[in-house]
């Protein structure tokens, strides 16, 4: 039992997580034909909370209730993950990103996201501000933009080999190289 | 539209199969729940909502992620394909429908606005959620941020190229 614990504490593995991220898709068709895309409830959101009068936001979302009940399940699960399945060691980060980082006054290894970038404290400072709401911005605006997200195209469409999911995914990745490896570096000096 | 005409189509007719009232039928989407539960305790223990694990990944540092996403797809393709081969029908009884993704110029202008944000905040809109239920309160103000854009893209689709 000890031994169970603390295999399912430890993190995860990636065939293990991949595995069972992939079997969310038919899970989601078979207990309700429900295509897997979690981006599509931002726009749930806003047509429940501000509609204002856009006609990309005047459609019944009630009747897509099902995917915010999935999210606040995804809430839950990782609320479950963190206070009662937590992972007693410090986490893992390559050793030259660590450098890099702590080059840039980053020194706070220890949580999933650095606070010195994601906290209220963080907001305002010029570095964390971008991060934060530049960056959310960009998610909430790509994604609708890109007509889904990692689960809605590089999972759910690449699965259903959907060849426009695939130029997204791609898209998707090349925005990602550029930032990290071209632009962040110059933001995260901005103290 | 038609994704959601269809989606409509099929909710109802689970509920007449059912036969539910209102009530027993938002306690039927419950079981999404469950999935997301399952769902997030996956992001939390395989640090997937790590904003570093995300760095590691645009930097190759680290396999973790695109073994991760590669395993997803795999196992999403084959269940998808035995699915379409054997007609496996939902536990409704109706035929699963996957509507099919459309092209549009967005998917490039959009794929990349969205991967810039994505290495920025270090997650996808999945691992945003997943963030506030790790504690990570501050995330609202990234959802807030991500609300308004989604808004905001609503706002200008017809101005937009697609």
């Amino acid at each position: 039992m000890q031994h169970l614990v603390s295999i399912i504490s430890a993190p995860w593995p990636w065939y293990i997580a991949g595995a069972l991220i992939g079997l969310t898709v038919p899970t989601l068709l078979l207990i309700g034909n429900k295509t897997f895309g979690i981006s599509s409830n931002l726009r749930h959101l806003c047509a429940a909370c501000f509609p204002s009068n856009i006609s990309f936001f005047k459609y019944d979302w009630k009747k897509e209730a099902w995917n915010l009940f999935f999210v606040g399940g995804i809430i839950i699960g990782a609320f479950i993950a963190t206070y009662l399945l937590a992972n007693p060691q410090a986490i893992i980060i390559h050793p030259s990103l660590q450098a890099d980082l702590t080059q840039l006054g980053i020194t706070d290894f220890n949580h999933l996201l650095p606070n010195e970038l994601f906290s209220f404290k963080a907001l305002f400072t010029l570095r964390g501000f971008i991060l934060m709401v530049v960056g959310g911005f960009l998610v909430g605006f790509g994604t609708r933009y890109a007509n889904g997200c990692t689960s809605g195209h590089s999972i759910m469409g690449l699965s259903n080999l959907q060849w426009p999911s695939l130029v997204a995914t791609i898209c998707f990745m090349l925005g990602g190289f550029i930032m990290t490896n071209f632009i962040l570096p110059f933001i995260l000096q901005l103290k | 539209m038609s994704l959601i005409e269809q989606k409509n189509i099929s909710t109802e007719k689970i509920a007449t199969h059912n036969n539910a009232t209102v009530k027993e039928n938002n306690f039927h989407l419950l079981k999404y729940s469950l999935v997301g539960i399952v769902f997030g305790i996956v992001f939390v223990k395989a640090e997937i909502i790590s904003w570093f694990r995300i760095q590691e990944m645009f930097k190759l540092q680290s396999f973790h992620m695109y073994g991760v996403i590669g395993t997803a797809v795999v196992v999403a393709a084959l269940s998808v394909a035995l699915i379409k081969k054997f007609k496996i029908k939902t536990i409704g009884g109706e035929a699963v429908v996957i509507t099919n993704k459309p092209f549009t110029k967005g998917n490039i202008y959009g794929g990349l606005l969205f991967g810039l944000g994505w290495a920025m905040t270090g997650a996808c809109p999945g691992p945003l959620f997943a963030q506030i239920g790790a504690g990570i309160g501050s995330i609202v103000v990234v959802i807030a941020s991500a609300l308004l854009g989604t808004w905001t893209y609503g706002y200008f689709k017809e101005q937009l190229p697609h």
